[in-house]
């Protein structure tokens, strides 16, 4: 009965979770709409989650691309179908795995950064600081995270798929011979504007997803230090689960429509 | 104090109330402060002492009672106009706060670029930011970043940025409170030194006897949710009361 019980008492708690979160949402919407606006600092987030997540994305997206040709090979050859890795390549990479490889990348660096960052700062009374002083702490610390995730992830994804399909005609070249203009002119040739304008649509809702959660957890931290490492770990949770709910929808979405 | 009895005060709780679930914090607090007054507000650690002055800066909402800074109810007001409020007072938090993605230029700057407008003749950011740390003494500090001030040493930055705006109130949350006792006098000192140069009425929460000593002019003691005991310090220290007593025994 007690386990039951205490089942019921998470079940209950993770939709009232769900439900503050949707409140967080609309308040951002509300704040970031309404002067005054905080660019300076929306172009520091912007700088430091786009340019300081750069090498991990670029290494991620390296390695995606060699290590997905690298095994997508030797099925390819028993077919005699190692013509189509340049396509099979780039369809997969552009369409899915890139854009979810790399926003969990970013939920991991981004996310639970956010989440400690907002989390140490409500804990040692930063925010209060700010709120006394005038400022409007949500407008300042959350939306302008927010906004940047929401901008920089597409970029960084769009970056990410680039080098992963580099990746792959570099393994292309080195195995099979085949030349980067051969490799890229088949990549071009497969990939249709259907097939990058859903991803990239769908990047955004990453973006939003990872800024949304890591902020509302950091934000509602308490508990002191020990609540900082709780709220950074559980928005990458949060975020990761999120970010296969959206990409299910996204995936379903597209179907219909595509 | 008795001729202050006639003055309109800066600040005034009436009938403060606050609960935590079944914890009532504040059971009917009452509260004023004069122009140009230090009171210090004592209690023992979780008396309540913290949640009163957050309800003051509207950090806390109270369950009832009203709270009146320069004439103008704070329960009643929105955010933006507590927003302008909140530049005539400055707060001193007990950890310090201050912005540790910052440096110490930074710190000051922040209330600075906001309400600029605030401050007469507005000549730039440089010489309002270089003025508040000489008078905390940590000019040189200006390029560092907090993490590598000492504790005392924090303390004295954010006094600095309480006190960029020029505020009319200031209100320190256990201003002493984890400083060894030689910086936690500098810090009294400075305290009674900022009062002195821009003549402001100061509301100080302490449980620090020798601060309380050194800076108040008039005190009240907090005890289960209510004012146990007000009067000047040497009043208080006299007092036959046990349990006013028990403040001021080593």
């Amino acid at each position: 009965m007690n386990k039951e019980n205490s089942i019921l008492t998470d079940i209950k708690s993770f939709f009232a979770e769900i439900g503050d979160m949707t409140f967080f949402a609309g308040r951002f919407f509300k704040e970031a709409l309404s002067p005054p606006f905080e660019f300076r600092e929306l172009l520091r987030q912007c700088y430091n989650m786009g340019n300081r997540s750069l090498l991990l994305v670029s290494v991620t997206g390296f390695i995606l691309g060699l290590v997905f040709t690298l095994q997508s090979r030797p099925t390819l050859m028993q077919f005699g179908a190692q013509s189509w890795m340049a396509s099979m390549v780039s369809l997969s990479i552009v369409r899915e795995i890139g854009p979810v490889i790399i926003a969990l990348i970013c939920a991991g660096r981004i996310g639970s950064g956010i989440g400690a960052e907002l989390g140490s700062m409500r804990v040692t009374e930063q925010i209060d600081a700010m709120e006394v002083s005038g400022t409007n702490p949500f407008k300042y610390l959350v939306v302008t995270r927010i906004a940047a995730t929401t901008l920089m992830l597409p970029l960084l994804i769009i970056m990410g798929d680039a080098i992963a399909l580099f990746g792959s005609a570099l393994i292309e070249n080195l195995k099979g011979n085949v030349s980067y203009l051969l490799y890229f002119n088949q990549v071009f040739d497969a990939l249709k504007f259907s097939d990058i304008i859903p991803p990239t649509i769908k990047s955004v809702f990453f973006g939003f997803a990872i800024g949304l959660v890591g902020c509302y957890k950091g934000y509602y931290c308490s508990k002191g230090t020990v609540g900082v490492g709780e709220a950074s770990n559980s928005a990458v949770v949060y975020i990761s689960m999120l970010l296969f709910v959206i990409d299910f929808i996204a995936v379903f979405v597209t179907d219909i429509f595509i | 104090m008795n001729s202050k009895k006639n003055i309109k005060p800066v600040l005034e709780l009436k009938n403060l109330q606050k609960s935590f679930g079944d914890n009532h914090v504040l059971k009917g607090f009452n509260l004023k402060l004069f122009e140009g007054e230090n009171l210090v507000v004592m209690g023992k650690s979780g008396s309540g002492k913290s949640v009163m002055v957050k309800c003051l800066v509207g950090l806390i909402q109270p369950d009832s009672g009203s709270i009146t800074i320069q004439n103008q109810d704070i329960t009643s007001m929105g955010h933006k106009e507590l927003d302008l409020l909140r530049t005539e007072i400055g707060f001193l938090f007990q950890g310090s706060a201050l912005y540790d993605s910052m440096t110490v230029r930074e710190n000051l700057e922040f209330p600075l670029r906001r309400h600029k407008d605030k401050i007469e003749n507005f000549q730039g950011t440089e010489i309002l930011v270089k003025e508040a740390l000489e008078n905390v003494g940590l000019a040189d500090a200006i390029d560092l970043m907090p993490a590598e001030l000492s504790g005392g040493m924090q303390r004295r930055v954010a006094l600095a940025r309480a006190l960029i705006l020029k505020p009319k109130i200031i209100m320190y949350d256990e201003p002493t409170t984890g400083l060894d006792p030689i910086t936690a006098k500098e810090i009294i000192l400075l305290m009674r030194n900022i009062q002195k140069k821009y003549h402001t009425s100061s509301l100080i929460i302490t449980h620090d006897v020798d601060c309380a000593r050194v800076i108040s002019n008039r005190m009240i003691l907090l005890v289960d949710g209510i004012n146990y005991a007000e009067g000047t310090f040497e009043e208080l220290s006299n007092s036959s009361d046990p349990q006013v007593q028990a403040f001021f025994k080593n």
